[in-house]
């Protein structure tokens, strides 16, 4: 019935109907598996095959949009498999497969009102409706309290492996060894409602709600800042013509702040002057893959700069 | 040189053929979601393929023109009237300044499209003036149309004549039961065999959460192989490690329901998808409502190349004939 069975192990290559390929990586997430999404979808750009219509990358996976009367599906899966085995080992491994990215100050407010209301309402679509978002996520996770839970979770910077859901959401996978991870499940049911810039995280991955909606991540925060803006009105979206701020591969670093700062920020935002603390960087899968925190600390000291 | 809208029905919105190219940051295509009715209205009233049109569900709106033109009704099943006399779907109509188009109840379908000579020229919004109301853009101000909005209509038509008709063997017909083919895969192997089974042997009911996001159904129980769920997917049986989804793909959270995802749908996320629609049979999905009956038939890849073929063969044989 289907052209490839998959168990889980090892890519698979399979079709979303007459429109789609979707090849999986891994059914786990693993920083290699996400690089080799990286390199492919990136050679994928450059060679410009015909009939590919858009390349979305994401997690352990990606995904092409075909046009099925220009590129047949089985011909493309068999040019991904060519490029997988081109480079897609190779970019945990060749120090000379660098990425020419960013890394952005994201402000977080950690445990603020607006989330704590809304989270407080869905109690019971919660695993634990005794407690909160956060103190359920630091004890799952090993750690005594919900501020060194915080400090975990702003302590290193994020790679954004994926954007989607709706316009705009990046997320975020937090560069660190697999023992230093935080994994959440998601809420038993989803909530039917999110506040705006929310900072939420479920199984491995933080994101920012752009708009306000449904969601089933747990709340662990608010950022003062958009991430959406549909009208590009703040000077971040204006000179980039562009309705969204982050692009994957973007590096963050979610900078936990007070609700003093967060207050300043908003200010900034509704007097339309917003701009995002970035700066260029290098990123190197396999330098990251042998040194994780002398590169993190790296990547967090060109932001400073 | 527009329309001014004077009853908007029940969710009546602009769409053309959709946003695509910006699925990577999570734009979805939107677009009509009927995409033949939507083509054929356009070669009705003399318009390029991209026009953009109205799509309404269950109720019709009541529109009032406020110059001589040529419009079509496509889609759904349902009586239409200009001024009050009865006038064809299927078929270009001329209308006067100061006429009024209205509809009647549904017969059969669910979504009737309105295409107007010129198109409605609202602005376009990465590169579509498809609406996609849930971060509100493109469309009639990013949302569905309300009484007394003025639509504003293009030039572009190329012979915009009364009298154009589909012929009836290339009229839909709107069963109660769907037939929706898809390909099983993706994350497929997550249902056991029986439940995989059960899938394509039921005849789902289309329940109240049925609209342009996607459609959910109710009628069996799915279950999942158990398994230690893979680092970064989360604890529910259901989920994935989050990925793209394709458009037409098929969830079922919690093994009770499963929903197709349509033009408006998030792109991406966690659970798992257990095949994809096949593009064409998603005009077919977009005629069925609350209530009706759908069955999902199994189709191989060669077998979806070819429905698409077909149509698109079909498409052009019409748009000769309209010519």
């Amino acid at each position: 019935m289907t052209d490839v069975i998959g168990t889980g192990e090892g890519t698979r290559y399979d079709f979303g109907g007459d429109e789609f390929v979707y090849v999986e990586i891994s059914a786990e997430m693993s920083l290699p598996a996400h690089f080799a999404s990286l390199a492919i979808t990136r050679r994928l750009r450059e060679e410009a095959i015909p009939g590919v219509e858009e390349i979305c990358p994401s997690n352990a996976s990606y995904m092409v949009r075909v046009d099925p009367d220009r590129v047949h599906p089985r011909d493309l899966v068999r040019e991904l498999r060519r490029i997988e085995s081109d480079v897609g080992s190779a970019a945990s491994s060749d120090p000379d497969f660098v990425v020419d990215t960013r890394i952005v100050d994201v402000p977080i407010m950690f445990a603020d009102p607006w989330t704590h209301e809304v989270l407080m309402r869905f109690r019971d679509r919660h695993q634990d409706p005794s407690g909160t978002d956060l103190d359920y996520g630091a004890r799952i996770n090993g750690y005594d309290s919900a501020e060194s839970f915080i400090d975990a979770l702003a302590g290193s910077p994020y790679l954004v492996t994926m954007m989607g859901f709706v316009p705009g959401l990046p997320w975020c996978f937090q560069l660190v060894p697999r023992e230093r991870q935080v994994e959440v499940p998601k809420y038993v049911r989803p909530r039917t409602e999110t506040p705006e810039r929310a900072f939420g995280f479920g199984g491995a991955f933080a994101v920012i709600y752009p708009v306000k909606g449904a969601g089933g991540y747990q709340l662990f925060g608010s950022a003062p800042a958009p991430i959406f803006d549909g009208a590009e009105e703040q000077p971040d979206f204006a000179e980039n013509d562009s309705a969204v701020f982050f692009r994957h591969g973007d590096l963050i670093n979610f900078r936990r702040i007070d609700r003093e700062e967060y207050d300043e920020v908003r200010g900034v935002v509704e007097a339309k002057r917003w701009r995002y603390r970035t700066r260029p960087v290098q990123f190197c899968p396999s330098r990251w893959l042998a040194d994780p925190d002398g590169t993190n600390a790296a990547l967090l000291e060109v932001l400073d700069r | 040189m527009s329309i001014i809208v004077r009853d908007p029905g029940l969710e009546t919105t602009v769409q053309d053929t959709g946003r695509l190219g910006h699925y990577a940051i999570g734009f979805p295509p939107s677009g009509a979601l009927d995409s033949y009715a939507y083509h054929v209205g356009n070669a009705l009233v003399g318009n390029a393929p991209g026009a953009a049109a109205l799509e309404a569900v269950y109720l019709g709106p009541t529109l009032e023109f406020t110059v001589d033109t040529v419009v079509a009704v496509t889609g759904a099943d349902i009586p239409v009237t200009l001024d009050g006399e009865a006038v064809p779907t299927w078929e270009s109509l001329a209308v006067r300044a100061g006429q009024t188009l209205a509809f009647g109840q549904l017969a059969a379908g669910a979504r009737p499209y309105v295409a107007v000579a010129g198109g409605i020229d609202v602005p376009t919004y990465y590169g579509s003036r498809s609406t996609y109301t849930l971060v509100g853009i493109g469309g009639f101000e990013g949302r569905a149309l309300a009484e007394g909005d003025e639509l504003p209509l293009g030039q572009d038509a190329v012979d915009p004549r009364a009298g154009r008709r589909v012929d009836d063997a290339d009229i839909p017909t709107h069963p109660t039961t769907a037939e929706l083919r898809l390909l099983v895969g993706l994350h497929s192997y997550r249902l056991t065999p029986d439940s995989l089974e059960r899938f394509t042997s039921t005849a789902w009911k289309v329940t109240p959460d049925a609209n342009r996001v996607g459609y959910r159904y109710r009628g069996a129980e799915l279950e999942f192989v158990p398994r230690e769920q893979p680092f970064g997917a989360g604890s529910d049986p259901a989920n994935v490690t989050d990925c793209g989804y394709p458009v037409g793909s098929v969830q079922v959270p919690g093994g009770v329901e499963p929903i197709v995802l349509l033009q408006d749908a998030v792109t991406g996320g966690g659970y798992a998808t257990l095949g994809t629609v096949v593009s064409v049979d998603r005009d077919r999905l977009a005629q069925t409502k609350t209530g009706d009956h759908t069955r999902f038939v199994p189709v191989d890849l060669d077998e979806a190349l070819t429905i698409r073929r077909d149509r698109a063969t079909q498409l052009e044989r019409v748009r000769g004939s309209l010519a």
